[in-house]
């Protein structure tokens, strides 16, 4: 629509609008997960632009670990106080009582109770009937063939036996009572597009994302940041000054963190040119095994 | 910092916002083994982006599963569900960005699997271009008749063959040549605006994005130079006007906005647009988007219109071109692709999404189902999984389209079954069956019974079938010649003469036999709005098209006269020498001799039996049109008596 963006992003621009109107219009209680992290607030630049001059007409849902990076929650509270959104925190309080933690329990058990789990409470909780994610079909092998708006069971369980066929821009929006449908508008972006049009369209990120000396230790060959006294230390550790930034946020201790000079938005996107690992090299969970993506999202992890 | 790294640096940063053309999406397919995952590996491994974590994970991957020994398996990259993987066959559309520093693209790579040609008609639904993969060694198979006829069929308009494994056949021009020169037979009829042939090698790298050394005789681009510079767009901003509207804004009582993608056309302030159902007019008066008001809006831009007079216009309503509006119809001809495990059930109410509008629909008739390898008609009483077919829809109410041919979006549906949800079927209209509502009101002044009445007539459509040489063209000259004496206003429309005119451009493939015979159709109907009594000559050898013809005309109208002459008897007579070429094997599909002629079942009227005469068979046309009083009953008629 405006002249700073490139014809591809502007390609993606009104595609993106138009899933994020069609959803709108055609379910009864849609709900925006934002997750903090660039993507969501790309997801989120767009839902506003889409219903311009008009406000958001659904809320939005961040499901809170409390592991989070304390940088990532005073950022989204003072995104959402700015432009006077509608936010849900959810945590899950059994989770919580059960003392579930990423040190404690392992990232896959923290992962499954935290995340996966405590979503579906959410979804289940407030009955929403379609949820907005941030995810791109460029992440990860198994996404490549995600749809656009992906059905999930009662149980929330995604089938990719029994996907709907996705043609033109129609989608199938019907589902029975109980069901839900995730909906990604940014599938067809990809890290690099987000970046640029987070800088053309000047959307403001988490500092985190920028390099800055932070205190870090070596977990398993990852940079881990020591954001609070959670993080047990090895006995005679010490966190060490590094400079350092992160390429996708999640829980910290389990955010792997790249030896980095990039400050800037053009910083990092110079730096992405020259870059020769995936973004989602960073994130823990992903490690496991192969094929360990596809399985998480069929338990209903997003 | 030294000035010429600065540059290159500059260089790379301003190509994203700089590329020329703009995104690519396109589509591979091809049978199993062909290569496409591979292809697809290579084409992100050439553009780096395969990161090295992702390379490490391919390595171990490439022992585990792969199937080409030592080497990195790229098909591996691709390939995404568990599942697929251990079976070896892509069983999903797997949608993949990635882009050079000329273009950007987004490929479809869909499975070329028999059963699976559902998820191929999604691919390319979204695409502009079809890579289509073939086998060196293998050279054409049906698969790929029927890849193309799909690609064809859901409008892609731009085709590249990709002549995979051309190292395994020793890089030989000759095995090429002769592929590409098959393909372009076969695919002559489906009339692509542009069909290239490019020799390639997935594994090795061999013409993709560098010209191979290996191939010295094959003198055109690499596949990526050549993806790079096609110029696909089908200009959609040269179409009239269309935005089906999503979604009313309404933040304010002062503010009533109405939200939408363009479909087609552009549209700026101050424009006169027309609500395509109702017919209600009015203008644009800002075009608003969050980055401020726009003088004009284009193709494809997702904009909120508001307008100079409070119009009811809703979620579902159609903005077009007064001068150039979209059809309106309740019942319409499509091609349908069936989705589904569970047949179409004909009768059955399913939920059209057409545009931003769901309505209640059903496929009242299957008129026959398209063999997609092969192009043949077959009768058909319902569609399964994976089977496309031509057929006839009702809907609860009139909608507003376009033929798919001239709009990809607004003559696109989707079929949803009410109790599962599931897609049923995907849809791809042809044209309206009925005018269902009068929005040009004024047309209706006159209408068509009173343009009869003043000739004394009904109008009507003498429709006479059959074989070659069995005497329509001369019956149906008699009983004009003798209806003219009368005083009887006619038409005689001929098929050699129509095919010499107005159909000039079609061939005999089964399409174009099909269109052939909806062109006479329609003129047919416009002499019958006339108040003409039209006489057609036409072989019309499927039941399908001839019942499509009676559709489109009022209840009463069509008056189907099979002239049933013993094959024997024609090919005995042979006015034109055809039977003789046809038998030689010098003309195909000949009707009678290599292609069936469906008799009807329930004509009104069956001459040519027996040893009558040309002049009595006429008589008996002329006596059918007395009796049932579409032409007035002459007394000093007796010249004329039998």
């Amino acid at each position: 629509m405006n002249s700073r963006v490139s014809p591809h992003l502007r390609q993606l621009e009104a595609e993106a609008i138009f899933i994020i109107r069609e959803v709108a219009a055609e379910f009864a209680r849609p709900v925006l997960l934002y997750s903090i992290g660039k993507d969501s607030g790309v997801m989120l630049h767009l839902a506003q632009k889409a219903f311009y001059p008009g406000k958001l007409p659904f809320p939005l849902l961040h499901v809170d670990t409390t592991w989070k990076f304390k940088e990532m929650i005073a950022f989204r509270d003072a995104t959402a106080a700015r432009l006077g959104l509608d936010l849900i925190v959810y945590t899950n309080q059994e989770g919580l009582r059960r003392g579930i933690s990423p040190i404690a329990s392992g990232s896959a058990l923290h992962t499954q109770v935290m995340k996966t789990e405590a979503l579906r409470q959410a979804l289940d909780k407030y009955r929403f009937d379609a949820a907005f994610g941030g995810a791109r079909r460029d992440e990860e092998k198994s996404r490549a063939k995600e749809r656009i708006f992906s059905h999930r069971s009662a149980a929330h369980a995604w089938d990719p036996r029994n996907q709907r066929p996705e043609l033109w821009r129609l989608f199938n929006t019907r589902i029975k009572p109980g069901e839900s449908m995730r909906v990604f508008p940014l599938s067809n972006w990809t890290e690099q597009d987000v970046w640029e049009y987070t800088a053309a369209e000047s959307i403001p990120v988490v500092p985190l994302y920028f390099a800055k000396e932070r205190p870090v230790v070596d977990r398993d060959g990852m940079l881990i940041m020591v954001d609070d006294e959670r993080l047990p230390l090895k006995p005679g550790e010490k966190p060490r000054l590094e400079r350092v930034r992160f390429r996708t946020l999640g829980c910290y201790p389990l955010s792997g963190a790249i030896r980095s000079d990039a400050a800037t938005l053009d910083d990092i996107l110079a730096e992405m040119h020259d870059a020769n690992t995936s973004e989602r090299q960073g994130r823990l969970i992903d490690h496991d095994e192969t094929g360990s993506m596809e399985k998480k999202k069929r338990e209903g992890y997003f | 910092m030294n000035d010429a790294v600065e540059i290159e640096i500059l260089e790379k940063r301003a190509a994203p916002g700089g590329k020329a053309l703009p995104t690519l999406r396109f589509l591979t397919c091809g049978s199993v083994d062909d290569g496409k995952s591979t292809l697809i590996g290579r084409l992100l491994y050439e553009q780096q982006l395969i990161h090295e974590d992702q390379l490490a994970a391919l390595e171990r991957d490439s022992k585990k599963h792969g199937t080409v020994g030592p080497n990195i398996d790229f098909a591996l990259l691709v390939d995404g569900l568990e599942a697929e993987r251990e079976q070896g066959i892509t069983i999903d559309v797997a949608y993949r960005a990635f882009s050079t520093a000329n273009r950007a693209f987004i490929v479809a790579d869909t499975p070329g699997h028999e059963q699976y040609t559902r998820n191929m008609a999604t691919g390319a639904s979204n695409s502009d271009l079809a890579v289509l993969l073939i086998d060196s060694r293998k050279g054409l198979l049906s698969q790929t008749h029927r890849h193309a006829t799909i690609v064809s069929l859901l409008g892609i308009r731009h085709v590249v063959l990709a002549v995979n494994k051309i190292d395994l056949v020793g890089y030989d021009q000759a095995v090429f040549e002769k592929i590409a020169a098959d393909f372009a037979a076969f695919a002559a009829p489906l009339e692509f605006a542009t069909c290239v042939a490019i020799p390639i090698s997935a594994r090795f790298g061999d013409n993709i994005s560098q010209s191979s050394q290996l191939t010295p005789w094959y003198r055109g681009p690499s596949l990526v130079a050549y993806l790079e510079t096609i110029s696909v767009e089908e200009d959609r901003s040269s179409l009239p006007f269309r935005m089906p509207v999503q979604w009313v804004n309404r933040p304010h009582l002062d503010f009533r906005g109405f939200c939408g993608t363009i479909a087609s056309g552009e549209i700026r302030p101050g424009d006169e647009i027309v609500v395509a159902l109702s017919g209600k007019l009015t203008r644009v008066e800002r075009i608003l988007t969050a980055d401020g008001d726009l003088d004009v809006a284009r193709t494809g831009d997702s904009v909120t219109l508001t307008l100079a007079d409070a119009v009811d216009i809703g979620r579902g309503s159609v903005l077009a071109a007064p001068q150039a509006r979209p059809d309106v119809a309740d019942q319409l001809a499509a091609n349908l692709i069936w989705m589904s495990d569970e047949k179409l059930a004909p009768g059955r109410s399913y939920l059209m999404k057409i545009g931003t509008r769901t309505i209640p629909v059903s496929v009242t008739k299957v008129n026959y189902r398209l063999d997609v390898t092969t192009l043949a008609q077959h009768p058909a009483k319902t569609l399964g999984l994976n089977e496309v077919g031509f057929c006839n829809l009702a809907a609860t109410a009139p909608i507003a389209f376009d033929p798919y041919a001239e709009n990809r979006v607004t003559g696109a549906f989707i079929l949803i079954d009410r109790f599962s949800n599931a897609t049923a079927g995907a849809g791809l209209i042809a044209f309206g069956l009925r005018r269902a509502t009068n929005i040009h009101p004024q047309d209706l002044t006159i209408v068509k019974e009173a343009r009869a009445r003043i000739k004394h007539q009904r109008p009507a459509v003498l429709w006479f079938t059959g074989l070659p040489g069995a005497g329509k063209s001369t019956v149906a000259n008699l009983a004009e010649q003798q209806l003219h004496a009368r005083g009887v206003h006619t038409i005689l429309l001929d098929g050699d003469n129509i095919r010499h005119g107005l159909n000039k451009d079609l061939g005999f493939s089964a399409a174009d036999r099909l269109e052939n015979i909806r062109r006479v159709g329609e003129v047919a109907k416009l002499m019958t709005d006339a108040g003409l009594i039209v006489l057609c000559a036409f072989i019309s050898p499927f039941a399908a098209e001839r019942q499509m013809v009676r559709d489109i005309l009022a209840p009463g109208e069509f008056i189907e006269i099979f002239v049933d002459t013993p094959i024997e008897q024609c090919m005995a007579r042979d006015p034109k020498g055809l039977y003789k070429k046809a038998l030689a094997g010098e003309i195909k599909d000949f009707t009678g001799v290599d292609q069936v002629y469906e008799a009807p079942k329930t004509p009104e009227l069956v001459l040519g039996q027996g040893d009558a005469t040309p002049q009595q068979s006429s008589a008996r046309v002329i006596a059918y049109l007395v009796e049932r009083s579409y032409v007035e009953r002459f007394d000093d008629s007796g010249d004329w008596s039998i």
